[in-house]
């Protein structure tokens, strides 16, 4: 399975996602940077934490004109996973592939920890990996993870069990403690935690592997030889 | 023709502002004890080269795109002709 890692002015996890899935998942990645215009031969997108354009404007709102932008899109409308960490997150909500938009850190600081997160839908592509699990392990790292929406996104996202993940504890002021959710379809997941910061003992967890291999578990099921 | 576009970006209504509420806190610390709400937007200054009729959609659509996100911002603007001496 061939992942691509979206590369922008400012990304700065771009290595971790990449190491992730090259040397702790043992599936093939490469970089694209922004300015490309094709994802062809990639079966599924990972668009990586940092600080696009120097988050100038807001978080995201400049890089989702970047010109890959448009085959991400097209990815998501095929249905192949796209996974948007931190500012990737921050990004396709920009983009409107994802319902809501992020404020300012409730408290003002940027934070930087290890985080608890729980579990609410274990039955899409990322999370299947997680079935024993109700709580997990995984660091964050931002300013503005603030998540927002109104009471009626709200309400869609709880009746399509589009909530993913929350935080145990509220951390950052988000609505409903969300901390990642996916598109409709189900193959657009954003979440403000790193889990390729936690692909690893040695990096103070490994709880963040098992989404990677979820992903890849789909994919294989799905493109199983089947007579 | 060159106009000058004043773009005022602000937080919706009923979209909690922690920045502004930070500094509403330090205004009661420096004994402003009155202020009941501040409310932190963007302003930016554009100069645009274009057709009289055109100029006001043209930055209602950058408005809309990209100069604020309609999910938590609203915006006005003001524009102005920019004579030339």
């Amino acid at each position: 399975m061939k992942f691509a890692v979206i590369v922008f002015p400012g990304s700065n996890c771009d290595l971790d996602m990449y190491h992730a899935v090259k040397d702790e998942l043992g599936e093939e990645a490469a970089y694209v940077w922004h300015d490309e215009t094709s994802l062809e031969g990639f079966d599924a997108v990972l668009l990586p934490g940092g600080f696009s354009y120097g988050d100038y404007l807001r978080s995201g709102a400049i890089a989702r004109f970047s010109p890959i932008m448009k085959a991400v899109e097209k990815a998501a409308a095929e249905g192949k996973p796209v996974l948007g960490v931190c500012n990737g997150f921050q990004v396709l909500l920009e983009a409107g592939l994802l319902p809501g938009a992020m404020r300012r850190n409730a408290k003002l600081t940027f934070i930087c920890k290890q985080t608890e997160l729980e579990i609410k839908n274990k039955s899409t592509m990322f999370t299947t990996g997680y079935a024993d699990e109700e709580t997990i392990t995984i660091p964050v790292a931002h300013g503005d993870g603030n998540y927002y929406c109104d009471e009626t996104t709200l309400k869609k996202l709880k009746d399509n069990n589009q909530i993913v993940f929350t935080y145990k504890d509220d951390i950052n002021g988000s609505v409903a403690n969300i901390a990642g959710i996916t598109n409709e379809n189900g193959n657009v997941l954003g979440m403000m935690p790193h889990p390729e910061r936690a692909v690893d003992d040695l990096l103070g967890s490994a709880d963040g592997l098992k989404l990677f291999q979820s992903i890849v578990k789909y994919w294989r099921e799905q493109h199983a030889i089947t007579s | 023709m060159m106009y000058e576009v004043k773009v005022y970006v602000t937080l919706k209504e009923g979209v909690l502002d922690p920045q502004g509420s930070a500094v509403k806190n330090s205004l009661h610390h420096l004994g402003y004890e009155g202020v009941e709400e501040v409310r932190i937007g963007k302003v930016m200054t554009l100069r645009i080269e274009a057709e009289k009729d055109t100029v006001d959609a043209q930055v209602k659509e950058m408005c809309d795109k990209l100069l604020a996100n309609p999910v938590i911002e609203d915006y006005t603007y003001e524009t102005e002709e920019v004579v030339s001496s």
